[in-house]
């Protein structure tokens, strides 16, 4: 009976990738699952498990040089794997869709998004170009894109990142597919953006009545939308069942590392050292600063705005934000690359100079700077040793036998195998490239380590027992850190104290305690509603976001800055008013025409989404 | 977890690399086709160097009656078409050749790179001041500048150099100082800077190494160029004076034996093209082997 109802069924599956000599390695073996017609199936696990492959392999689709070696994908009576390149082209576009990671790229930028959208169907004769605009538009509002009559006429460079994800999903229903593949649709969009794609997504997929497969590696993301969940590790099923089973009772160990991974726990923070009369380590007074030429104090692009922050010695400042909100320009600033257009940086008491030429080799020498992606933070052309080896010589004069026996120390306090030391970093996987990244900054002997992202680039797992190594690092060396990172989860793991960015402005800032419940302010309050919960049903309970009313006069440079998406606004105040700098009891120090009081009573009903 | 697998074997149980079992090493990780090409470019630098004591004959001694000759015992690539021994002719052509398009291209080459590398590191009015200097270069006419600084100092091998060296060197700096300039972005270079590395170091230890693969490609090319060029110049009667002649222009020179597929025309060409081939053969199959060139492309 269950062959009548499964919608697809995978069977045996196995797919090999070249190596060398000629050889062949599995990439998968032995895949089975069936996804029943309407559901949702989730493929979880982290990078190079073997998501992606399989995803493709159901469109009878392998990458290069990757070949399907064996078993069977079957969607409704069609044996996919047994069709021809043409038979496999008319399915690909019309009975199956596929929704990729990034959809900037699977754009053109030259033509209109409607030209894009309708194409497809279009081209194939399955409908007219008024009927097919008609219903791409009526797609549009599904996926609840602003403008829906509208946006169809606009181009890439005219929309962002999560409107992009949407009309790319828009494009792939067109045809009313059967089966649709997205393939980590939200992991590069912000979490308030996440929200409204996967809403629009789960909403509409269900509406078209559609089969989903639903790549990701977030668990967290797959429970809101997934109704069978299938783990993979290094090609093979770890374990497959029912959503709510896999996610309340899961089987396997594996499962169970995984979702111990996806919300790190709170470090105790190290005995806070008392408040002490010397000066903090680092602090940033009223700093403006951004790209381009300088005029009157303001730079052509301009990027942060009056940023206040200090960094007590061996503690840890979390800094968060949404992309583009300045968190690697505050870095760059602080390392000297970046050149500020107003303010000052000082650091141990001392103004540090505004460019790299005006700095101590004792300053260059505290301060070290991690970049968020290892593959172009290590040079390619060097071996781990002479990368770990320059900064050894180069603030402490080591050389010789004195530099490879502090190269191997350090090797081993980033636990590192000492092998590594021959190796260029191509050889080397993202994990161990992070960990040579922060070796390097360790080289050094700083006191303060300025860590970009470091874990965005990682898988989950790989991601906290850097965020461990830290930890560590910070109890044996007494180092500071300015932690940067678009995950607030993240952030409350490791750090004593947050701050929000918001375009350029710190909107709060405060211990990480004053973060775990309200009030906060209205832009952290939106940060922390919008990071999923493990548990089904999460997404369904937060209610839509209202549609905020244009707003009635045009913006100014001094009001608040979150103005045109907050809920919390006060008509005639904020839009009239800077705001002012208010302290909460927690200890917070935010931007906002409430009082603590208000803020308390507007956020009442929301529950702290990642209080330990 | 990242995989912590032991491998501190491998590195103990390396052997003291000597030189020649690096070279050992080096030759065991080129390809095939790298292997055909090194081979060439030995085969021509020992010709160029040597190829005058091989000679036969005399370059300008007119040994045979007839012009166009066949191969012979007595002229293993025949007669030109003036009766001289094209053997002869040619070992002493790769000399000219080889030496100087070799020399010029290598001067081409690395002015370009470091004027690219000073321009990327340096301030930005230092960039303005060598890019519009190689603006107004690449804007002579190559050929009308050729023919200027021969009517004032006359012809000589080092003019003959230094002209196909100016005449390339600014398509070489455009394109190193576009691959500099990207590397320069790079993060690993901004961790650089900010480490409080001085300019020397950021260009030659932290950029070069990086761009080095596509620079020699680019030399490749440049090496044809210049060897189509010292010939058009022999042609005009600018370049290498008679009756010496570099492998351009014996191929100029013999052009009228083309109808007849005459030796005299083939063998100078087939010589240019084992030559070009060989260079750009062993180019592509050097560095950036299996290790991955991060950005610059
Ligand atoms: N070199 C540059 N020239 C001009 N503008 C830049 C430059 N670098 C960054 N910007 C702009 O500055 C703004 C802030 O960038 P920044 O990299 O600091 O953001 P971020 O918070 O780190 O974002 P993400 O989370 O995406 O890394 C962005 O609008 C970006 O486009
Ligand atoms: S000042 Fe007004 S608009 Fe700004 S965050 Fe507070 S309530 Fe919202
Ligand atoms: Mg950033």
């Amino acid at each position: 009976m269950g062959a009548a109802q499964d919608h697809v069924q995978v069977s045996g599956l196995r797919i090999t990738a070249p190596a060398a000599g000629g050889q062949e390695t599995p990439i998968v073996s032995d895949v089975d699952f069936t996804i029943p017609r309407g559901q949702v199936l989730a493929l979880i696990g982290e990078s190079g498990s073997g998501k992606t492959s399989i995803a493709q392999a159901l469109m009878g689709y392998a990458r290069g040089g990757c070949r399907i070696a064996g078993g069977g994908v079957r969607v409704g009576d069609t044996e996919i794997l047994t069709l021809d390149a043409s038979q496999l082209r008319t399915v690909r576009g019309s009975r199956i869709a596929y929704v990729a990671q990034s959809a900037a790229s699977a754009f053109n930028l030259s033509r209109t998004i409607m030209d894009q959208v309708v194409e497809t169907a279009v081209g194939r004769g399955l409908i007219s170009r008024p009927a097919a605009e008609a219903k791409a538009v009526s797609l549009f509002r599904a996926l609840a894109l602003p403008q829906p009559e509208a946006i169809g006429g606009r181009y890439v460079h005219q929309l962002s990142g999560g409107q992009l994800q949407r009309l790319m999903a828009a494009m792939a229903l067109m045809t009313d597919p059967e089966l649709v593949i997205l393939d980590e649709p939200t992991t590069a969009l912000d979490v308030t953006t996440q929200i409204d794609v996967l809403r629009a997504f789960k909403r509409v997929v269900r509406q078209q009545g559609a089969t989903a497969l639903y790549v990701s590696h977030d668990l967290a993301v797959v429970a809101q939308v997934a109704d069978r969940i299938v783990v993979l590790q290094r090609g093979r099923i770890r374990e497959a069942g029912d959503a709510t089973q896999v996610l309340e009772r899961p089987a396997d160990i594996y499962t169970r590392t995984l979702m111990a991974a996806a919300r790190p726990p709170a470090q105790a923070s190290p005995q806070r050292p008392a408040p002490q009369q010397a000066p903090p380590l680092l602090e940033v007074r009223g700093l403006t600063a951004g790209y381009g030429r300088v005029e009157a104090g303001v730079p052509k692009i301009p990027v942060l705005r009056d940023v206040t922050l200090s960094i007590a010695k061996g503690t840890t400042l979390g800094v968060i934000g949404e992309s583009g909100s300045g968190k690697s320009t505050l870095a760059r600033v602080i390392a000297g690359l970046v050149a500020p257009a107003g303010g000052q940086v000082l650091f141990q008491g001392q103004p540090l100079a505004p460019t790299l030429s005006g700095r101590t080799r004792e300053q260059f020498q505290r301060i070290q700077l991690v970049f968020q992606n290892a593959d172009t933070a290590l040079n390619p052309a060097h071996t781990v040793s002479r990368i770990l080896g320059r900064p050894l010589a180069f603030y402490h004069g080591m050389d010789g036998r004195a530099r490879n026996r502090r190269v191997a120390e350090l090797l081993d306090l980033t636990q590192l195998p000492a092998g590594l030391a021959d190796r260029h970093c191509g050889e080397l996987s993202g994990g161990q490239k992070q960990r040579v990244n922060l070796a390097r900054a360790l080289a050094a002997d700083p006191h303060l380590i300025l860590c970009d992202e470091v874990t965005s680039a990682l898988d989950t797992v790989v991601g906290t027992a850097i965020l461990d190594l830290l930890a560590e690092l910070r109890r044996e060396l007494d180092l500071s850190y300015l932690f940067i990172s678009h995950d607030i989860s993240t952030v409350r793991a490791i750090c004593d104290d947050i701050a929000v960015l918001y375009a350029g402005q710190k909107v709060e800032m405060g211990p990480r305690n004053g973060f775990g419940d309200a009030p906060v302010h209205p832009y952290t309050d939106l940060l922390i509603g919008s990071v999923p919960e493990m548990r089904r049903g999460w997404l369904e309970e937060k209610e839509m976001a209202a549609t905020l009313p244009p707003l009635a006069t045009a913006q100014s440079a001094n009001l608040c800055c979150f103005l045109p998406r907050c809920a919390a606004r006060v008509e005639g105040l904020c839009d009239r008013l800077p705001p002012p700098r208010i302290v909460l009891g927690g200890g917070n120090e935010l931007l906002c025409h409430h009082d603590g009081q208000a803020l308390q009573h507007l956020q009442r009903g929301r529950q702290s989404a990642i209080s330990p | 977890m990242t995989p912590t697998v032991p491998l501190r074997e491998e590195s103990m149980a390396k052997p003291a690399s000597t030189a020649a079992s690096r070279v050992r090493h080096w030759l065991s990780g080129l390809s095939t086709s790298g292997r055909v090409g090194l081979a060439l470019v030995i085969l021509w630098l020992v010709l160029g160097a040597a190829g005058p004591l091989l000679a036969p004959y005399d370059v300008g001694a007119f040994v045979s009656p007839e012009v166009f000759d066949g191969m012979s015992t007595r002229h293993w690539l025949g007669s030109d078409y003036l009766g001289r021994d094209v053997l002869s002719r040619l070992l002493s052509g790769a000399q000219y050749t080889v030496g100087l398009a070799l020399a010029s291209a290598l001067l081409a080459s690395a002015t370009g790179a470091g004027l690219a590398l000073t321009a990327t590191v340096s301030p930005r009015w230092v960039d303005e001041v060598i890019s519009r200097f190689m603006d107004t270069l690449i804007s002579i006419p190559s050929k009308v500048f050729a023919l200027v600084l021969v009517a004032a100092f006359g012809s000589s091998l080092a003019l003959l150099l230094l002209i196909a060296a100016a005449t390339y060197t600014p398509g070489a700096f455009r394109i190193a100082r576009a691959l500099a300039i990207n590397l320069n972005q790079m993060d690993y270079v901004q961790v650089a800077y900010a480490r409080g590395e001085g300019r020397l170091y950021i260009a030659t230890a932290e950029i070069m190494p990086n761009m080095i693969h596509p620079v020699l490609a680019d030399f490749g090319l440049r090496f044809v160029f210049i060897v189509l060029l010292l010939s058009g110049l022999s042609f005009l009667g600018l370049g290498v004076q008679p009756p010496n002649a570099d492998l351009g222009s014996l191929v100029r020179e013999n052009i009228s034996g083309l109808g007849d597929g005459a030796l005299a025309i083939l063998a100078p060409a087939m010589a240019i093209a084992t030559l070009t081939i060989g260079v750009n053969l062993l180019i592509d199959a050097l560095p950036g082997r299996g290790r991955r060139i991060t950005g610059g492309r």
